[in-house]
């Protein structure tokens, strides 16, 4: 089999400068995940339906499964582990858990980047524009209403 | 070419689209711009869709347009997707055809070595996801002519869902009245033809004419004779022509009331 030609990556995640050789068709989220071990970047869909692989990429919300990693090279890059740890968490994350907006978790890491993105631009936000925030960003088990919940109660904590 | 992605990566999974290479144009800055000038407003292709959606010149001048764009997709998508995208890849869906035919927009290709074309964006597409785009050329901006300040718009997208969903019909109507009679009417369809177009004759229609309930009645049933809806896994054909001539009354009489 020909060899793939790879190309330089560097890329900034969560504040720290990463460098990779890296394919022309690898994408951000796999990256992410397969490559430097951001495993809370999760793949629902790979096509940008679901949200589940939501990162900020110099600070906006995008789906990872739709960007080539190339295309991010020397940006910044905000996953979930940059939002918050166990150790010092978010208060976004402070809310989910507190407000039962999280089952199987699967869709959290994505909420979470996207209502953080959303807060950061609109951080009086009414319940209307909290669902069209996350209207990108599938879930499965609650029903949206503990997660529309949590970020509300994270925007009035926020300010 | 790839700018945000978020058609040609998803084509490519499902190997609708097959290339061994791929010229990124996201990095393009200089082309992510919206100019407003003393008579138009110009828009460089690499302008995302999120971009377009807030812009306060587009709100302005142009709200059909931060309308639709602000339902293109989603959130995540929106700040990926670039105008140039969405009309290259010329689905008869493309949510900001719609109001650009209504705004009467030229598209200005360029290709290597800056020899530049521009195509008025009712003839621009060709066909289901062609365009007058050739080997070597790519869009670099979109021009239309600020509307007159009287001009009234409105744009109604229907889909199976409020999010991340694909236009079952759309439409954008832009009318400008003079005292009681209508001096201008465009009307942009989306996803109820080939391609993205105008309903010029139903527009005939109404110009010269004073907006009455009769009148509104019969562009509705004119409107469903220029259009040529298909079934697909979306709509039948008979729905979309319902809701093209339901869409149209509405719009008509929210721009004229």
């Amino acid at each position: 089999m020909k060899p793939i030609k790879t190309y330089p990556l560097e890329l900034n995640i969560n504040g720290e400068w990463k460098k990779a050789e890296v394919a022309p068709y690898e994408t951000l989220l796999h990256a992410l995940r397969e490559r430097f071990g951001y495993t809370e970047v999760k793949e629902g869909c790979g096509k940008g339906d679901c949200g589940s692989c939501a990162v900020l990429l110099d600070g906006k919300a995008v789906n990872s499964c739709l960007t080539l990693v190339l295309q991010a090279h020397k940006q910044k890059v905000v996953t979930l582990k940059g939002i918050g740890t166990p150790e010092k968490p978010h208060l976004l994350q402070e809310s989910f858990v507190k407000r039962g907006a999280i089952q199987c978790g699967f869709c959290t890491s994505g909420m979470i980047v996207t209502a953080k993105a959303f807060l950061d631009r609109n951080p009086s936000p009414s319940r209307d524009e909290i669902k069209t925030a996350i209207s990108g960003n599938l879930c499965r088990c609650t029903g949206y209403k503990k997660i529309v919940d949590a970020i509300e109660e994270a925007s009035k904590k926020l300010k | 070419m790839v700018a945000g992605g978020t058609n040609v990566i998803p084509d490519m999974r499902a190997r609708v689209l097959k290339s061994d290479v791929l010229i990124d144009l996201s990095r393009l800055k200089s082309l992510a711009y919206i100019k407003e000038e003393k008579k138009k407003i110009r828009i460089g292709s690499l302008t995302t869709i999120s971009e377009l959606a807030s812009s306060k010149v587009i709100q302005k001048y142009a709200p059909i347009l931060s309308q639709a764009a602000n339902q293109l997709g989603n959130p995540l998508v929106r700040n990926r997707a670039t105008i140039g995208g969405n009309l290259a890849d010329a689905s008869p869906a493309a949510d900001t055809a719609v109001p650009l035919l209504a705004l009467e927009a030229m598209v200005v290709a360029e290709r290597d070595g800056g020899k530049q074309r521009q195509t008025p964006i009712d003839q621009f597409f060709t066909g289901p996801n062609r365009t007058v785009l050739r080997r070597g050329e790519m869009i670099k901006e979109i021009i239309f002519p600020k509307p007159n300040s009287n001009a009234k718009m409105g744009y109604s997208k229907l889909g199976l869902r409020n999010a991340m969903a694909i236009s079952v019909a759309s439409i954008g109507v832009l009318m400008e009245m003079e005292r009681d009679k209508c001096k201008e009417a465009r009307i942009g369809l989306g996803a109820v033809a080939a391609k993205p177009i105008r309903a010029y004759r139903t527009e005939e229609m109404l110009v010269g004419e004073e907006i009455t309930k009769q009148l509104i009645e019969a562009c509705c049933g004119a409107i469903t004779k220029e259009i040529s809806p298909i079934t697909d896994i979306r709509a039948s054909a008979e729905y979309r022509r319902s809701m093209t001539s339901v869409l149209l009354g509405r719009l008509i009489r929210q721009v004229t009331e």
